[in-house]
């Protein structure tokens, strides 16, 4: 049987309670897919809000990818819960200092937004298929539809107005739930790793990056798989935008990192000690020169060179998969390394992720994979590229 | 820990009771938010104008409960950390403490002090196992400059960090100055044990809560000392109310320059020490 709890090994002086680590693997897989939701969003409302056209291909895709990633995000955080059958009580009393107070509020009302921004965008397919669908489902499409079967202009004006307006709420509910999710690291005055101001900007840059990434992933993975070809203006303004937030990403992160090795206060020697040993790989190796430098350095390269062939889709991809791998670091990073430094400054917890059991690896993969699954069922009952199939 | 927790649960029980009907009549649509927002103020009003406090005779708007720890008379004899394990069910692991001893020992030619507890393997060694408690005989051969112990436990401040970042508010202050978890309501986040600067509160694995140091609440309602303070044979640990003047507390924090642990974090301890050094956290 899985034990009750893992001992953390420690070094130097610790207090005794901290020999058992919090928040284990789900809470990094927690922000990496919130981050995902509010990037995957920001990409679908460059076409939908800002009406740049060459993202028009992913807008559908983007939203429905989205909406998929954001009702897994609560997953983590129920498994991790001690009690998660009491889960609501943060909703029936929500404790107003509590920045984890509103989370349940900010999803549902998120949650919300997408589902109906989705079926405002997918209506017309859902109409169709209660039509003309397979026979013994056809009911469920209707009553997915809300009976609301007409596709006539002045309607799908209409509809277009909903999708507009809900783009433009979006914008600002995917960026505030984003923030929040730093804010809920950045204001604990507990940990030093995590005390800062800029924590809030970093996590809402790092999350546009790590969206903008997926999309290009997985646009890319579905028209391989598709057998169609890959639309090479939506690559590039991809690149384009995965090339801006990253340089933004990069430069706050460093920032951040500087200024708290600069100001140097109480137990930098132990965060020294921490930077210099256990960080040295998954942070100065993998996550910013593997997967934030190269990245940075192969699309300045294709921005510079005006790429716009097939080494354009593979060298934007290569650096998108970096990408998503430096996201997924700078939260484990973030989330683990702050609780691998003691609080009593004057030593170092080594957390040993499980296998297995309800905060395992296994169980952080589970969580990772269930918005994928979830998005290749739906791809199985609507089409996001509705536009490409009629071109 | 199981009456603190019924003594908890029944003031919380009864206010939600109370404020319920409050809410039927403001209304359910504001009820949710002004819960959150105002249920420790609620809570103490309501228990009191209705004397339901679940101790007969006990009226918490009477009380000011605070600690004191004179470091330099601990022997580290760890009879404290026995009996809070005792007292309160606290699993008998090297892992999960309400209340533990710190050991500060300055060798010779050293900057920096050796900091240990009973929870180190090298002590737990000596004692024989981990629900057993001493202080290995480890610097016998080392030339010692200085060396003290530090007993340590939940500082009831007065700001508290973990019922500041509470979701539910199942961490609240109590009236009299104790900060209490109700093991009912909790959801187990452990957001406040990220919070705590001090390292006071630990996630309870079996029921799925967060835990910590209350005081004895369930013996200090009773007019009865915590079990640590009961049980100390030197009177390092003294525990009192400020409102009584005579108090040990009191006389205490009167007849000594007291110090707190961290004072920079603003979470304003109500653990007040003396005999700490510049190196103690």
């Amino acid at each position: 049987m899985e034990p009750l709890f893992h001992v953390a090994p420690f070094t130097g002086y610790v207090y005794p309670n901290e020999t058992v680590i919090p928040w284990s693997v789900l809470i990094v897989v927690y922000p990496y897919l919130t981050g995902l939701v509010a990037g995957a969003f920001v990409v679908s409302s460059l076409y939908h809000v800002f009406g740049m056209r060459q993202f028009e291909v992913v807008s559908k895709f983007s939203l429905l990818m989205a909406l998929c990633l954001m009702v897994c995000v609560p997953l983590p955080l129920l498994l991790h819960l001690g009690h998660p059958e009491r889960a609501f009580n943060a909703m029936i009393t929500p404790h107003l200092t509590s920045a984890f107070a509103i989370f349940g509020y900010a999803a549902a009302f998120y949650v919300t937004l997408l589902m109906l921004e989705n079926w405002f965008v997918f209506r017309p397919q859902f109409v169709h298929l209660g039509q003309n669908g397979w026979k013994p489902a056809r009911w469920l499409f209707r009553l997915v539809a809300l009976g609301s079967d007409d596709l006539s202009e002045p309607a799908m004006r209409y509809d277009h107005k909903w999708i507009h307006a809900l783009a433009i709420i979006g914008i600002p509910a995917a960026v505030g739930l984003h923030g929040y999710v730093g804010f809920v690291f950045g204001s604990l005055k507990s940990r030093e790793w995590w005390s800062s101001d800029l924590m809030p900007v970093i996590f809402l840059f790092s999350a546009i990056i790590s969206g903008t990434a997926l999309v290009i992933v997985a646009y890319v993975s579905s028209c391989k798989l598709r057998k169609v070809s890959i639309d090479l203006a939506c690559i590039k303004g991809l690149a384009y935008t995965l090339w801006g937030f990253l340089i933004v990403a990069l430069l706050l992160e460093g920032v951040e990192f500087a200024s708290l090795l600069y100001r140097s206060r109480e137990g930098i020697e132990m965060i020294m000690q921490y930077v210099r040993g256990p960080l040295v790989v998954p942070f100065f190796v993998l996550q910013v020169g593997l997967g934030s430098f190269v990245p940075l350095l192969t699309l300045t390269y294709l921005v510079w060179r005006g790429a716009n062939d097939r080494a354009l889709v593979v060298a934007v991809t290569t650096s998108a998969v970096l990408v998503l791998f430096a996201v997924l670091l700078m939260r484990y990073n973030v989330v683990i390394g702050g609780q691998e430094i003691s609080k009593t400054g004057a030593g170092l917890v080594t957390y040993r992720p499980a296998v297995f059991g309800r905060e395992g690896l296994l169980a952080a993969g589970f969580v990772l994979a269930a918005p994928f699954a979830l998005l290749l069922i739906s791809l199985r009952v609507v089409s996001p590229w509705s536009k490409e199939a009629a071109a | 820990m199981k009456k603190t927790n019924d003594l908890a649960q029944r003031a919380r029980r009864n206010f939600l009771r109370d404020l319920g009907r409050g809410a039927a009549c403001a209304g359910a649509a504001g009820a949710g938010v002004l819960l959150g927002a105002t249920s420790q103020a609620t809570g103490k009003q309501s228990a009191d104008a209705n004397g339901s406090f679940p101790v007969q005779g006990y009226d918490w708007t009477k009380h000011r409960w605070a600690y004191a720890v004179d470091a330099t008379r601990c022997i580290g004899c760890l009879r404290c950390v026995e009996a809070c394990k005792r007292e309160n069910n606290v699993a008998l692991d090297a892992n999960h403490f309400r209340t533990w001893v710190e050991r500060y020992v300055y060798l010779e030619g050293e900057e920096k002090p050796r900091i240990d507890t009973q929870a180190d393997p090298v002590n737990i060694e000596a004692a024989g196992a981990e629900g057993k408690y001493r202080f290995a005989n480890r610097y016998e051969d080392a030339k010692v400059e200085k060396a003290f112990f530090v007993p340590k436990l939940c500082n009831h401040c007065t700001h508290p960090a973990c019922v500041q970042v509470c979701p539910t508010g199942a961490t609240y202050k109590t009236q009299d100055g104790v900060v209490l978890i109700d093991h009912k309501y909790c959801i187990g986040c452990q957001y406040c044990v990220q919070a705590c600067p001090y390292g006071a509160r630990f996630f309870n694995h079996a029921k799925g809560v967060s835990e910590k140091c209350t005081w004895c609440y369930h013996r200090i309602t009773k007019g009865l000392r915590p079990a640590c303070v009961e049980v100390c044979p030197v009177e390092a640990r003294l525990f009192g109310d400020l409102n009584d003047k005579d108090s040990p507390v009191s006389r205490f924090i009167r007849d000594n320059r007291v110090q707190v642990l961290r004072p920079e974090t603003g979470n304003a301890p109500n653990v007040f020490y003396v005999g700490i050094d510049k190196e103690v956290r």
